[in-house]
């Protein structure tokens, strides 16, 4: 849909060019670097992570990370760069690591990323830009990008001396932000560095957006997510909780309190159910319920007053990154049978594979081709069996994946006491029904051209009310594809 | 953080709170809600909002005392805060002109249903309004309903006040008496279920504002949805009103008890 490449190319901060990277080039022949093997990631223990919330990727050691760095060919024309939404400048923050200078590191990812921290732990790298590092070429495994990009993040929250982030003057021109996710903090960081005066509005009382509602503590920590949103703020950027754009402030009153444009990130919104009978039966929820209820408002967690449904089976249905999040959160909340419920077979599952790894070294059931058709409840409504219609996979469809069939007759009931349906959202209707005269897609996204730019001039939008539900990194590319755009048009009505 | 500017019993267990939150009180129409989290730890709860004062930057809540939040937020004292107050969530309620309007409330709803009955009159309308409770001291805002109304018919289930009887026989008194262009119900969610059974007999078009379980408000979790016309609906975002004669009552009935 969006051509991010022409927006932006950003001359590097840490060029190939400069004599410390040719040293480091001919410090070390291609072939002995080529013959360093993968760094291995430090994981907790199994058996202990789903007794704790932890977080189980343990980071690289500097050692890992000094020689995982060294690796990298510094190739002159770097195809790993091409394969990064956000079009990072993958080789010069690694060299920096490989010399040990890890704000500079932190500076060139910084240039060009607004969360390096969050990349490096929920990118799905390994069909970005892992999938270009020429070590594929060569039948070898990529290098590990992604693991270094955390580790420079990391390393520069504990540096003593952060190095103040390039900003233009300040231009005393006002825009305002709808929701707090990964779009929005994108292109909040990219227009304050242009000396924009950034207010970010979100919905919840919290701000991150799905980083912090969505995304589990044990593959994202808060306090990763609060210390990036500091590094913004340290930008100028400014956080308002508790305010609905376009309900708590209506479009007009942006415009009266001097706002010159709007960007709406107010993301996927409305959870999708499968229509099926029975499935507003007790203890049936939807993964945003489920995880929000854990995740933002901690029920779990003694002291804390939000209830969330537990039992020992719980079933999660669906094959995503969500659904993984969901179905792992379930182990850590008790369940003694967390399954998985699947439609098609493993090899087609939209989910990382890390996160489908790590679900199976937890002990979670992998229920593939298999699809819920009804639910049975006991006498109160709660739900206590899923009927599973067993499936077999037949020809490709429309995406290229083969098309799971029903085997006929072949239905199983299996007891549950929780589901949590994880099938995809739809975009939230709130935004686009209160703003008049915003023209939506077909499928309720809000509709733009290629420039990110709305039906109202003043008005650009990105991330999932506009693709209607993809990664992360997406929405950050569209951040800072959209703050280019709007950059360009409030200088051209200024003119 | 938003501070309670006033409190006044109303009775025991209902208490009316004035709490600052200029941005909401400029927005807000009937049948507006908010999510309030009563302090740090607190859950989300949705609470319809009564009343606004735009000049005093405030808006009104009138809160029963059931659960352990509900009770927190009715221990709280003028000077306090509640930890957040978001909103106007939900759709506004659709005022017309369609000659009498019968508006009934039973326990706390009345206090959602007078921002109706104001505007109502103000469109209009001949409005009678219904007020039900157990007993005589759970009838509220009995005085403020007086004002906007052509008529008010107190029922009590033990008879102490007004008429002994259910709300529902207080509306079929008029239903019988005289044509009615619409009904317009919000209290627990089992009376709203007979108020649509009788109104749907004399096939008089019936409005009832739901208050289902809910976490984020803004359609983003699912957990208030329901049944309507056989569709599944969200409270959050497509109601809290919706056709009383397509609701699935007891469905919804069910769906509350998911933490009791």
């Amino acid at each position: 849909m969006c051509n991010l490449r022409d927006h932006t190319a950003m001359s590097s901060i840490s060029p190939r060019d400069a004599e410390w990277r040719q040293e480091l080039r001919d410090a070390m022949p291609a072939k002995e670097r080529t013959a360093i093997p993968r760094a291995k990631m430090a994981m907790l223990d199994p058996e202990y992570r789903i007794h704790c919330n932890e977080e189980v990727n343990q980071g690289l050691s500097a050692d890992q990370a000094h020689v995982e760095a060294s690796r990298c060919l510094d190739c002159p024309d770097p195809q790993c760069v091409t394969g990064c939404p956000v079009n990072i400048d993958i080789p010069g923050f690694i060299k920096n690591i490989q010399r040990g200078d890890m704000a500079m590191a932190a500076a060139v990812l910084r240039n060009t990323s607004a969360l390096p921290a969050v990349c490096g732990r929920v990118c799905p790298q390994e069909r970005q830009c892992e999938s270009k590092c020429i070590y594929n070429k060569m039948k070898k495994e990529p290098v590990a990008i992604g693991w270094l990009e955390r580790f420079a993040a990391d390393t520069e929250r504990e540096l003593a001396e952060r190095p103040a982030p390039e900003r233009l003057a300040p231009k005393g021109i006002k825009v305002a932000v709808a929701g707090s996710g990964p779009c929005s903090l994108s292109f909040a960081g990219d227009m304050a560095k242009r000396g924009y005066d950034v207010t970010v509005y979100e919905a919840l009382h919290e701000i991150g957006g799905v980083l912090k509602y969505g995304i589990p503590e044990f593959r994202l920590p808060n306090s990763v997510v609060d210390a990036e949103l500091d590094s913004l703020r340290d930008l100028g950027v400014k956080f308002v909780a508790d305010t609905i754009v376009g309900k708590t402030l209506s479009y007009d009153d942006l415009m009266n309190e001097g706002y010159k444009a709007i960007f709406v990130a107010s993301g996927a919104g409305l959870p999708r159910f499968m229509g099926i009978p029975g499935e507003n039966f007790i203890n049936i929820l939807s993964s945003n319920e489920y995880l929000t209820r854990i995740n933002l408002m901690h029920a779990g967690t003694p002291g804390f007053a939000t209830p969330v449904p537990r039992g020992a089976n719980v079933a999660v249905i669906g094959g995503g990154n969500t659904a993984m999040d969901s179905v792992r959160t379930a182990l850590r909340m008790g369940a003694k049978k967390a399954m998985l419920v699947y439609r098609r077979s493993e090899e087609e599952m939209p989910a990382r594979r890390e996160e489908v790894l790590h679900a199976k070294e937890e002990g979670v059931e992998f229920m593939t081709l298999s699809n819920p058709v009804e639910y049975l409840a006991d006498e109160k409504g709660h739900v206590r069996a899923m009927r599973v219609q067993r499936m077999e996979l037949g020809e490709p469809d429309a995406s290229g994946r083969r098309s799971p069939v029903p085997i006929e007759g072949a239905i199983d009931e299996i007891p549950v006491d929780v589901v949590i349906v994880s099938v995809g959202v739809s975009p939230n209707p709130l935004i686009p029904n209160s703003f008049n005269g915003l023209e939506v897609t077909k499928r309720g996204t809000i509709a733009v051209d290629e420039q990110l730019h709305a039906s109202i001039p003043t008005i650009f939008a990105g991330g999932d009310i506009v693709r209607g539900g993809a990664t992360v990194i997406l929405a950050m590319g569209d951040g800072r594809h959209a703050a280019a755009s709007m950059d360009q048009y409030l200088q051209s009505i200024s003119e | 953080m938003n501070k309670i500017l006033e409190k006044e019993h109303f009775s025991a267990n209902v208490v009316r709170l004035e709490v600052e939150a200029p941005l909401i009180a400029r927005s807000r129409r009937p049948g507006h809600f908010v999510i309030v989290i009563p302090d740090e730890k607190g859950e989300r709860i949705p609470l319809t909002i009564a009343d606004s004062n735009i000049e005093r930057g405030s808006i009104t809540l009138v809160i029963q005392a059931i659960g352990e939040s509900t009770k927190k937020i009715c221990s709280l004292e003028p000077g306090e805060y509640l930890h957040d107050v978001v909103g106007p969530l939900g759709q506004a309620t659709k005022i017309a002109n369609v000659g009498t309007v019968v508006c009934c409330g039973g326990g706390v709803g009345v206090a959602p249903l007078l921002p109706i009955i104001r505007a109502m009159k103000e469109a209009g309308n001949k409005v009678i309004s219904v007020l039900a409770a157990r007993t005589k001291d759970l009838i509220i805002l009995e005085k403020q309903v007086a004002e906007y109304s052509d008529e008010v018919i107190i029922m009590t289930d033990d008879g102490s006040y007004g008429q002994k009887g259910l709300v529902t026989n207080g509306v079929e008194q008029v239903l019988m008496r005289e044509p009615v262009g619409e009904v317009v119900t919000i209290g627990p969610a089992i009376m709203m279920k007979f108020v649509a059974l009788l109104t749907k007999k004399y096939n008089v078009p019936t409005q009832c504002s739901l208050n289902t379980i809910m976490v984020d408000g803004t359609g983003m979790c699912g957990a208030c949805r329901i049944t309507v016309g056989g569709k599944v609906r969200f409270v959050c975002v497509d109601g809290p009103e919706f056709d009383a004669h397509q609701v699935d009552f007891d469905e919804m009935l069910m769906r509350l008890r998911a933490y009791n």
